[in-house]
């Protein structure tokens, strides 16, 4: 059975090689694309939002933003501005990113700025989500 | 001769240098480590990125269309230009300055230059190239990341679009092995697709993507994050090449170092015996003469 091959990769590290995944679900600016085995070639722009990989049973979750994905031969790129698993996100950075930006917002900036300061606001609140949301799968699977 | 306490003084003073010059060489060489890693690990994404451009100015015909992909007749270049800040480090900085003071002859247009580290804009001013250095950033510590260079690589990229700038250079100490750090210069604007392995182009060619939402667009997502990248990876290597050389510089003073302590030591040990020496004389005279007495 064909399968993927998933990289996820920015300007400072390797977020992720992974082999024998079934399906990837991305937030490309378009909309969110599902990439199943055999996808055509694809070349698409990133939106900020959630990365999802299964393998197998399991699911694993993403922070993707900026960049673009390349789908080719069974082989997905993800080459994103900043990447990194839900668990990992720092939710105290991303707390404090999402005041900045609120605050930034509240002095209605105008032109780049604003649209920065949206933008910001946007990665923070995706960040924060996440994070809850890997905290929260982390509590249950202890209480199981 | 000096004396045998002056010597002592000077043999402690060697012994404290070459522990001060040792604790750096390994502060240096285990910094060296972790730069190379980083220069490593953002190989790839420059690399995907490279390929990915060249496949979309061929397919998209975009060479005319995009701003960052325009070659123009050149009157004025702009060169960001990495040196460190901080000294111990041999020659490194010295050799990047005369690179691009040979370059700044060379290419005959006038050239202003943006500094990362303050070695660099000194050097230039006691060449009296100082009034090219129009702007100047701070150290960005040993650890930066793709944030740090954001505002040097998007200011450039501003300047090439208002054609304030026909052409952007990188200069960095290219860190080659331990003992060698190339002074490299490379254009970053315009991107030029060609440079690219015909062989490499040729493959990727006999693939029809699908581009979202097109392949202009992916394009002008594309080409600014490719100058970050070369910045981003510029700013690495020199950082490699400065711990390198300073790791190679302060072994050289270890040695150095000891080299002077043995020569201190044989002096010293040639003072003490004479003065000993002189003493037994002094004491075998005085015992002859009262025995004679």
């Amino acid at each position: 059975m064909a399968s993927l091959r998933l990289e996820i990769i920015t300007a400072e590290r390797i977020v992720l090689t992974a082999e024998a995944v079934g399906s990837v679900r991305v937030p490309a600016s378009e909309g969110i694309v599902g990439i199943l085995p055999r996808h055509a070639p694809l070349m698409t722009t990133l939106a900020p939002g959630e990365l999802i990989m299964r393998k197998g049973e399991e699911e694993e979750s993403f922070f993707v933003t900026g960049g673009f994905l390349e789908v080719r031969d069974n082989h997905v790129a993800v080459l994103a501005d900043a990447s990194e698993r839900a668990e990992e996100i720092d939710v105290d950075r991303a707390e404090e990113a999402r005041r900045r930006a609120e605050e930034a917002l509240k002095e209605k900036r105008e032109g780049a700025e604003l649209a920065a300061a949206e933008a910001a606001m946007r990665r923070a609140l995706i960040r924060l989500r996440l994070a809850q949301r890997a905290r929260g799968r982390r509590g249950a699977s202890r209480a199981q | 001769m000096p004396s045998i306490r002056q010597l002592r003084r000077r043999i402690r003073g060697v012994q404290n240098t070459r522990q001060i010059t040792r604790a750096m060489e390994l502060v240096a060489s285990s910094r060296l480590r972790r730069a190379q890693e980083r220069v490593l690990a953002s190989r790839p994404y420059a690399e995907r990125i490279r390929a990915v451009i060249s496949n979309l100015a061929a397919v998209s015909g975009a060479q005319e269309l995009h701003p960052l992909l325009q070659v123009r007749p050149v009157s004025h270049a702009a060169l960001i230009l990495f040196t460190t800040s901080r000294g111990l480090c041999g020659s490194l900085n010295s050799n990047m300055v005369r690179a691009v003071v040979r370059f700044i002859l060379d290419r005959g247009v006038s050239v202003d230059i943006i500094a990362v580290g303050t070695k660099g804009p000194a050097l230039l001013r006691s060449v009296g190239l100082s009034g090219s250095v129009s702007a100047q950033y701070q150290d960005l510590g040993n650890y930066p990341n793709v944030a740090d260079i954001l505002p040097i690589a998007r200011s450039t990229v501003d300047g090439f679009t208002t054609a304030e700038y026909d052409e952007v250079y990188v200069g960095f100490s290219q860190f080659v092995n331990l003992m060698r750090q190339e002074p490299t210069l490379t254009r970053i604007l315009p991107i030029v697709p060609d440079a690219l392995d015909p062989a490499e182009v040729s493959a990727f060619h006999r693939v029809d993507y699908i581009y979202e939402p097109g392949p202009d667009a992916v394009l002008s997502t594309l080409l600014p994050r490719f100058i970050e990248a070369q910045v981003y990876r510029a700013l690495l290597e020199s950082i490699a090449s400065e711990h390198s050389a300073r790791m190679i510089a302060m072994r050289n003073a270890t040695e150095n170092a000891e080299e002077i302590l043995q020569d201190l030591t044989l002096t010293y040990n040639k003072v003490r015996q004479t003065a000993i020496t002189n003493e037994v004389i002094e004491i075998a005279t005085a015992a002859k003469a009262i025995a004679g007495a």
